[in-house]
C-alpha cells in the first residue's frame, strides 16, 4: 500500500509541476490562433470556428524583419553553442587531464564563473564591446553568450571525461596517437552524450535572451528575435496577435534543435570499451 | 626485441614511497612475470616502464637506450591492458591500426600486419565488428593483436586475464604462453594471481612493499623461498607456518623444539643460527603427509574436509591450538573430527631466522 502512495505522491507533485510550465506556454499558443477580442474576451477557452483567426501569424510573417530576427537568433544561438562545446569540452580535457601550474586557479576562477550571474557585468562589457568596435554586431552577442555558456559546460564536461577509463588514454599514449588526437578522435566520440546535454543547456538560455540584445544590439538588422517581438508591444497600444503568434513561432527552432540533440543523449556508448 | 635494463629506480608520491631502489634485468626474448599482493607496486613498475607514470629517481634502458624521460611512444613498448582499453567507436581492424596510421606506415604493410596478428589470434571473421560486439576473450585477443601489430621490443602485460572467467583465463593464458614462443619476444607481465605466475614465467619476481622479495625460476621460488613472505605467497594453499626455538646446534644438525610439533633434528649445513634464536618452521600442505615419520612430526584433530576431487583438504587443528591446512591426495580422505599424525620429510621443510630469511644450505631439486 505504501509504495502506492508514495508513488502517487510523486506522480502528482511532478504532474502539478509539469503543469505549471506548460499552461502559460500553452496559453500562448492557443491565443496567438484567435482573433482580438477573443483573445480579451475568453482567454482561457481554446479557438473555435468563430474565433479561430491567424491575422498575428500573417502580420508577422509579413512583416519584412522578421526573417532577420529569425536569421539573427539562429547565428548567434548556434555560433555561441559550437563555441561554447568546442572550447568547453577542451578546457575540460585540459583541467582534467593536464596537471599544470594554474590549473587549480583556474578551475576555480571557472566555477565562479558559475556562480555570478553574467549580468552583473552589463556596463563592462558595454563599455568593452564600444571600445572593441564591436557595438551592434552579433559577434559582440556570441562573444558574450560563449563566456555565459563556457564555465557551467567546462564543469559538466569535467565529469564525464573523468568518466573515460584512465586505460583507454594510456592506451592511446601507447599506441603513439598524438596528444591533440586523443582527444579529438578517442575523447569526443565518447562525450556525444555529454555534449548533447550540454548544447541544450547552452541553448535554450541564449535563444531566449532578451538582455544582451536589449543593451549591445541597436539597428534593426542585428535584432533577435526575442527583441524584434518587442516592436509589437507598444507603451499605448500592444499588437496581442503578432506578439503571441511571433512567440510562437520563436518556440518553434528551440524545440526542433532540443528534438535534434535528444536523439544523440544515448547512454552506453562506452559499453565495449573496457570491461 | 630487447633487453631491458631498471637501475635504481625509485618512485614516491610526496612522502608516500612506492618503489624502492629497484633493480631489475631482463634478457632478450625472456618472459618476466612480477607478482605480489595489491599494493606492492608491480603496476607501478610496469607502468614506468611503458613511461606512463613518471621516475622519482633511477634509469630504465631498453636495448641500448635509455628511455627514462622518453615518452611511451618513443619507447617501442605496446602494453595490454585489464581492462582491455578498446576504442569502442572503432572496428577491430581500426583498432589496430589506429596508432599505427601516426607512425607514418603504408597501407599495406599496415594491412599486412593485422592480418598476420589476425590469423595468429583468430581474429579474422571479427574485423570489421565493434569492441561491444565482442565476448570478453575476444576483446583481450584484440588488445593483444593491437600490441602484436606495433612489433614492439618489449609487451608490457598489465593483468590481462584478471576480467575474463575461469574458462577463459585458462585458454587465454596457453594463448599467451604459445604466443612467447612463437613471437619469441621480450614480455614483462603484471599479475597478482601465482598459478599465471607459475605457468607464463621463464623468472617470476615477487614484489612486496615497493622491493623485489626474490626474483628466480618458477621452481627456485616454490622449493627455496628466499623469506616468509616468498614462502607464504607462493603456493596454495599458504604454506603452513610454526613458531620454534632452536634448543641446540651440533655439527650441522639443530634441534628444534615448538609448542605445536614433536621435536626435531633438521640438517642446516653450516647457516648461521645460535642456540636460543626463535625460528620459524615452514611446511607446505602438499607436503604434509598423512603417516608418523622421523623428522616433522606434527598431531591434531581434523575440523573440516575440503574436497576437490582427486585431492581433499584437511582443515586441522593441532598442538597448542594452531589451525593449519594438510592436502591429502587418493580416495579415502579422512573426516572431520578424525585424530590425525602428519609428517614431513626434511628436504620439505623451510626454516626462517627471526628477520624472515631462509636458514640453510642451497640445495638443487
Amino acid at each position: 500500500m505504501r509504495p502506492r502512495i508514495s508513488t502517487f505522491a510523486v506522480h502528482a507533485a511532478l504532474g502539478g509541476y509539469t503543469l505549471l510550465a506548460v499552461l502559460p506556454i500553452l496559453l500562448v499558443v492557443m491565443n496567438s490562433f484567435k482573433a482580438r477580442n477573443a483573445i480579451f474576451a475568453s482567454p482561457l477557452s481554446p479557438p473555435t470556428a468563430q474565433t479561430f483567426s491567424l491575422v498575428g501569424y500573417a502580420k508577422v510573417l509579413g512583416n519584412a524583419h522578421v526573417g532577420t530576427y529569425f536569421m539573427n537568433s539562429l547565428v548567434v544561438t548556434l555560433g555561441s553553442m559550437g563555441l561554447v562545446l568546442l572550447f568547453g569540452a577542451m578546457a575540460a580535457w585540459a583541467l582534467t587531464e593536464y596537471r599544470f601550474r594554474f590549473s587549480t586557479p583556474l578551475v576555480l576562477f571557472m566555477s565562479v564563473g558559475i556562480m555570478v550571474p553574467i549580468r552583473l557585468g552589463s556596463v563592462a562589457i558595454l563599455t568593452m564591446m564600444r571600445q572593441a568596435g564591436l557595438n551592434d554586431t552579433l559577434t559582440a552577442l556570441i562573444l558574450v553568450y560563449v563566456a555565459q555558456g563556457l564555465p557551467l559546460a567546462i564543469f559538466i564536461l569535467s565529469e564525464f571525461i573523468a568518466q573515460i577509463p584512465q586505460d583507454l588514454r594510456d592506451a592511446s599514449r601507447c599506441d603513439g596517437v598524438p596528444e591533440a588526437r586523443i582527444f579529438f578522435e578517442v575523447i569526443a566520440p565518447l562525450l556525444r552524450p555529454a555534449i548533447a546535454t550540454v548544447a541544450v543547456f547552452t541553448m535554450v538560455p541564449i535563444w531566449n535572451d532578451l538582455w544582451f540584445p536589449l543593451i549591445l544590439t541597436s539597428s534593426e538588422s542585428t535584432h533577435t528575435i526575442t527583441l524584434g517581438v518587442q516592436q509589437f508591444l507598444g507603451q499605448y497600444i500592444t499588437d496581442w496577435n503578432s506578439v503571441l503568434a511571433a512567440l510562437s513561432l520563436a518556440i518553434l527552432p528551440v524545440v526542433v534543435i532540443y528534438v535534434i540533440f535528444s536523439r544523440q543523449l544515448i547512454s552506453g556508448l562506452t559499453s565495449g570499451a573496457v570491461k | 626485441m630487447a633487453k631491458v635494463r631498471i637501475e635504481k629506480l625509485n618512485k614516491a608520491y610526496g612522502d608516500a614511497v612506492i618503489l624502492r631502489d629497484i633493480d631489475l634485468a631482463v634478457d632478450d626474448g625472456e618472459f618476466v612475470v612480477l607478482v605480489g599482493p595489491s599494493g606492492c607496486g608491480k603496476s607501478t613498475l610496469l607502468r614506468m616502464i611503458a613511461g606512463l607514470d613518471g621516475v622519482t629517481s633511477g634509469d630504465i634502458v631498453i636495448g641500448e637506450r635509455r628511455v627514462t624521460g622518453l615518452e611511451p611512444a618513443q619507447r617501442k613498448i605496446a602494453m595490454v591492458f585489464q581492462s582491455y582499453a578498446l576504442y569502442p567507436h572503432m572496428s577491430v581492424r581500426k583498432n589496430m591500426t589506429f596508432g599505427l596510421k601516426f607512425s607514418g606506415m603504408a597501407e599495406d604493410e599496415m594491412a599486412r600486419r593485422v592480418a598476420e596478428a589476425a590469423r595468429m589470434l583468430r581474429l579474422e571473421p571479427l574485423l570489421e565488428r565493434r569492441p561491444k560486439d565482442l565476448s570478453g576473450g575476444q576483446r583481450q585477443r584484440v588488445a593483444i593483436g593491437r600490441a602484436i601489430v606495433r612489433e614492439p621490443d618489449v609487451f608490457l602485460f598489465d593483468e590481462p586475464l584478471s576480467n575474463l572467467d575461469a574458462a577463459l583465463r585458462v585458454s587465454t593464458r596457453v594463448e599467451i604462453a604459445k604466443l612467447h614462443r612463437t613471437l619469441g619476444a621480450t614480455m614483462i607481465y603484471v599479475t597478482h594471481d601465482q598459478v599465471e605466475a607459475m605457468t607464463l614465467a621463464d623468472r617470476i619476481v615477487v614484489m612486496n612493499q615497493g622491493r623485489i622479495a626474490q626474483e628466480g625460476k618458477p621452481l627456485d621460488l616454490y622449493y627455496q623461498p628466499a623469506n616468509l613472505f616468498v614462502a607464504g605467497f607462493i603456493g596454495s594453499p599458504a604454506m603452513n607456518f610454526f613458531e620454534a626455538r632452536v634448543d641446540s646446534i651440533e655439527s650441522g644438525e639443530i634441534s628444534l623444539s615448538g609448542a605445536d610439533f614433536a621435536s626435531f633434528k633438521p640438517a642446516v649445513g653450516n647457516a648461521r643460527v645460535t642456540a636460543g634464536a626463535k625460528v620459524t618452521v615452514g611446511v607446505r600442505p602438499e607436503h604434509l603427509i598423512a603417516a608418523a615419520g622421523s623428522g616433522f612430526q606434527i598431531k591434531g584433530s581434523i575440523e573440516l574436509v575440503e574436497r576437490l576431487g582427486e585431492t581433499s583438504y584437511a582443515h586441522v587443528r593441532a598442538g597448542a591450538d594452531h589451525a593449519l591446512i594438510a592436502e591429502i591426495r587418493g580416495r579415502s580422505a579422512p573426516a572431520a573430527g578424525d585424530s590425525i599424525v602428519l609428517g614431513a620429510a626434511d628436504r620439505d621443510v623451510h626454516l626462517f631466522d627471526a628477520q624472515g630469511m631462509r636458514i640453510g644450505a642451497e640445495e638443487a631439486h
